[in-house]
């Protein structure tokens, strides 16, 4: 047999070495920016915490949109960023329920900020400050405080500034994250609150008169560039308000107050009316003008971005959601790091019986199947530890499950292909061409059954609610891996060994021994042909034009090429097989 | 054994050795897939249906581990001295490891229950972990899993009518698949393992398993079929009967290298963790992969022998192998 000058297989493997450096390159980039690391991040099953599964409740139960569960993350976001609770994740599921995972135990506190729903109204502004606490040495002495002469006339009389009031003014901190509580102010009386700083000013404290008008009087909320006097569509972005019948006449009301103290003063605090979401500010303008149709808009400053935040946020206040805690998980990290433990034991077990199996099936080619576990592991291992650090991906008990399953259905994909070799083999083929002959057949067999794995983990992901999630990726992160490294390292690898002697002689241990596997070679010597139909069958030449049509018939055009490739490939091989074939049969006699 | 295996193999290939699952005794296989099929669907009826998981019927759950004492009557307390009438089902469900089911909990009462088995069992509340379903959260789970076991089919079906170009194998693929199905289901029913979200999603795994062993034995029928309507070797169901013979040893060793790794999952995960997404998920696939490898050879592949070979092409080339043998042994 000639050796050929350039290896078929040396170059792939150098890919599959360029792919995996490429991976734990990116991966040590990640690492050494500080924001990777080398380990696959864990899911609060193996770590230990607290996950809840939550449905959320529109009032009036209709269906929930998948704009409004958007909305419902990020108000539960911020709701926990805001009770102090580091490392929460907060993802939607199956495009209807909400996955809150908390480290630890949360308090009852936290639970009940989950659980509660939005609120949102409209407070006029009565006093507007700088975010600090004001110094103990320079606060108002008791004889300056701010005493009520009368019961206030409306909401934006000072007279709701009563000196408990004004004292919890001046000790309220809105400079660093704002505090978040659950207990939801009382409508009638004024709130004192913060709005949070952000790109267009910093923070700001209030203090705020009753509830005039209420979230739920607000139909709709769209954003949009502004318009200009002559109609012409200007740079300034603007949010515009929907009123209901009864949102419109008190807001006429309020704005009708408002102008008047923004037509004296025009830097009059009392000017502005705040909407108020879960008792914090989100937005203060200016009552420019009276409103008398209901559709008021905001303009100054805005971003796109920030258009829509707040305009998503009007409309979230429209339809305010709570949520129902649908199941919930507590786990301590002990119990965690036992579970991971005991998956990796499982695995462990399952890969060595895996590898005993195929060693005793397959002898030395067993270790071809062991190699490529291995690949098809690092490959995984560096795409989950990747996942974690660009997706947030976690690793739970069903994801290592998933993966334990996965050594089957990996380790068949070389069974496939091993078994086509020796099925050439048994044909009578030398080695390197049944090597190229079974790869063309495998090939298709382990694409095939691949996208059937594929599409059951992809329909699985999609479906599978809760935990069991995490199974079906990596039982569909692992199918990609098998299909990548059958063809980048197995077959590449197998090339290269069908060339050494060991493998290429048939040694008795190397698991492709001709003669154990009864191999018919087409010369048998002393002018004895093997049945000429017998050598046909199996073959993918066809024997006549008939056959070659009606198979043609059958095979897409890409298959119609590679078996013309295969038909010129195994002409060219011929020779070669036949000088081996006779070789053998010289040793034999 | 592995010569024995390498042997066994190279029988099977050449067809000096060859089981019948094609021939005759189609109809033997295919009556005892019906029987265990009607009888799996009969179980749940007379049963009363499956051993449903508390996902499915809400409730709090909590789980003590390392245990010294594993005596259900601690629980049991532990449970009244909260809410008393609540009747606590309490398991040993592994070595250590007890499970503690009541109906539905406050918040407060799960706490206090939390720490009133850890003192009861004498152990820290680390060691404690508690969780809770809500009433509808199983219909969301079967409802989801109903979703995708169709939208799997449908996927499947297409899949596999493109690939192999004839709805036929669709057919019969999907035929193994769906009493795979049935009959794993009809375990369950029978030995009342617990169904669980966990144990659903490994259902749906099976699914898959069971269409992926399809494909490859199909596939080996395809390649020995190719030429059929000019040969008169054999006959199309004994190409086909063939092509599963020589694909035995590798449906053996899939099923082997498949099962191992679950079979140590459900060691594990049955043995040590006690009852939990390990053992739900490797219970299902253990049941199913056996199962499923069974009807690929046993159902699948008849089924589509028996579809084609009354093609009218099909039966005449089954003449001419007659023919042919007839004249073969006349002139010897």
């Amino acid at each position: 047999m000639a050796r050929s000058r350039t290896r078929p297989g040396l170059k792939t493997l150098l890919w599959l070495g360029v792919i995996l450096i490429a991976l734990t390159g990116v991966l040590a980039g990640g690492n050494l920016a500080g924001q990777a690391s080398w380990a696959p991040k864990l899911a609060l099953d193996l770590e230990g915490g607290t996950q809840m599964i939550l449905a959320p409740k529109v009032s009036g139960g209709s269906q929930i949109s998948q704009e409004q569960l958007d909305q419902a993350v990020e108000i539960i976001r911020q709701r926990v960023d805001g009770s102090g609770v580091a490392e929460a994740e907060i993802s939607t599921q199956s495009g209807r329920n909400v996955v809150v995972s908390l480290p630890g135990t949360p308090s009852a506190e936290t639970r009940q900020l989950i659980q509660a729903s939005a609120d949102m109204n409209f407070r006029p502004v009565l006093v507007a400050g700088n975010p600090g606490a004001v110094p103990e040495d320079q606060r108002a002495p008791e004889e300056q405080l701010p005493q009520p002469t009368a019961a206030p006339a409306d909401a934006s009389d000072q007279n709701w500034i009563t000196a408990e009031v004004y004292r919890q003014f001046e000790a309220l901190d809105c400079s660093g994250a704002l505090p978040e509580t659950t207990q939801r102010s009382d409508p009638a009386k004024p709130l004192v609150t913060c709005e949070a700083g952000s790109d267009i000013g910093g923070p700001i404290k209030y203090i705020l008169g009753p509830v005039e008008v209420v979230g739920t009087d607000i139909a709709g909320s769209t954003f949009q560039l502004q318009q200009g006097r002559q109609g012409a569509v200007t740079n300034e972005w603007a949010v515009n308000i929907q009123f209901n019948d009864a949102g419109t006449e008190k807001f006429k009301a309020v704005t009708q107050r408002l102008n008047g103290f923004y037509v004296a003063d025009p830097n009059d605090v009392r000017a502005q009316f705040a909407i108020v979401l879960d008792d914090k500010v989100i937005s203060a303008p200016r009552s420019l003008a009276v409103i008398t149709d209901g559709r008021p808009q905001i303009t100054g400053s805005f971003t796109e971005a920030t258009a829509k935040t707040l305009s998503d946020q009007l409309r979230y206040g429209a339809l305010p959601i709570s949520f129902d805690i649908q199941s919930e998980e507590q786990i301590s990290a002990t119990l965690g790091g036992e579970q991971l433990r005991m998956g990796l034991l499982a695995g462990g077990i399952g890969l060595l019986l895996v590898i005993v199996y195929s060693l005793f099936q397959y002898r030395a080619l067993g270790f071809v199947t062991i190699a490529s576990l291995v690949v098809a592991g690092a490959l995984t291992y560096l795409a989950i530890a990747i996942l974690g650090w660009t997706e947030n991906y976690r690793l739970s008990l069903a994801g290592v499950a998933g993966l334990i399953v996965a050594i089957g259905q990996t380790a068949d994909s070389f069974i496939v292909y091993f078994e086509r070799i020796r099925d050439e083999l048994r044909e009578g083929r030398g080695l390197v061409s049944a090597v190229e002959n079974g790869w063309k057949r495998a090939k298709r067999t382990v694409l095939a059954s691949k996208a059937v794995n594929l599409l059951a983990a992809v329909v699985l992901y999609f479906v599978a609610v809760g935990n069991v999630r995490g199974f079906a990726f990596t039982l569909g992160l692992t199918a990609i891996a098998d299909l990548m490294v059958v063809f980048i390292f197995t077959h590449p690898t197998l090339q290269l060994l069908a060339r050494t002697r060991f493998f290429g002689e048939g040694h008795r241990f190397s698991g492709l021994d001709p003669e154990r596997l009864g191999a018919v070679p087409l010369y048998r010597g002393a002018g004895r042909l093997r049945d000429a139909s017998e050598a046909a069958k199996g073959t993918l030449k066809p024997k006549n034009a008939a056959a070659a049509r009606e198979a043609g018939r059958r095979m897409t055009i890409a298959e119609r090429r590679a078996a013309e490739a295969q038909r010129q490939s195994e002409m060219s091989s011929a020779s070669g097989r036949g000088g081996r074939t006779s070789e053998r049969n010289e040793e034999q006699n | 054994m592995s010569t024995f295996f390498a042997r066994f193999g190279n029988e099977l290939y050449t067809g000096k050795r060859s089981y019948d699952f094609v021939g005759p005794h189609k109809r033997l296989w295919f009556a005892i897939a019906g029987a265990l099929v009607l009888v799996s669907i009969l179980i749940p009826v007379f049963t009363g249906g499956f051993n449903l998981g508390i996902e499915f019927r809400g409730g709090s759950e909590f789980r003590v581990s390392q245990v010294p004492d594993t005596d259900p009557g601690l629980g049991e307390q532990a449970v009244d001295a909260v809410a008393p009438g609540n009747a606590p089902r309490v398991a040993n469900i592994a070595p250590g490891t007890m499970r503690i089911q009541t109906d539905q909990l406050t918040d407060d009462e799960t706490l206090e229950v939390k720490a009133n088995l850890a003192t009861s069992y004498g152990v820290g509340e680390e060691n404690v972990t508690s969780s809770f379903v809500g009433p509808t959260w199983g219909a969301d789970v079967t409802q989801q899993a109903m979703i995708g076991f169709v939208v799997f089919v449908l996927l499947a079906a297409v899949l596999m009518a493109l690939y192999f170009r004839t709805w036929k194998m669709s057919l019969s693929a999907l035929t193994g698949m769906f009493v795979t199905m049935v009959i794993t289901g009809g375990v369950y029913a029978a030995s009342g393992f617990e169904v669980t979200p966990s144990a659903i999603i490994g259902f749906l795994t099976i699914l898959s398993y069971s269409l992926y062993d399809t494909v490859v034995v199909f596939d080996k029928i395809r390649e020995n079929t190719a030429d059929i309507s000019t040969s008169t070797r054999r006959t199309y169901a004994e190409e086909v009967n063939l092509a599963v013979n020589q694909t035995l040893v590798r449906s053996i060793n899939t099923m082997m290298v498949a099962v191992l790794p679950v079979a140590a999952i459900l060691f594990i995960g049955a043995g040590l963790l006690g009852a939990g997404t390990l053992r739900d998920l490797s219970l299902a696939l253990f049941v199913g992969i056996l199962i499923g490898t069974a009807a690929t050879i046993f159902i699948a592949a008849p089924m589509y022998a028996w579809l084609r070979e009354r093609e009218p092409e099909l039966v005449k080339q089954a003449e001419r192998v007659r023919s042919r043998r007839t004249t073969a042994a006349a002139s010897v």
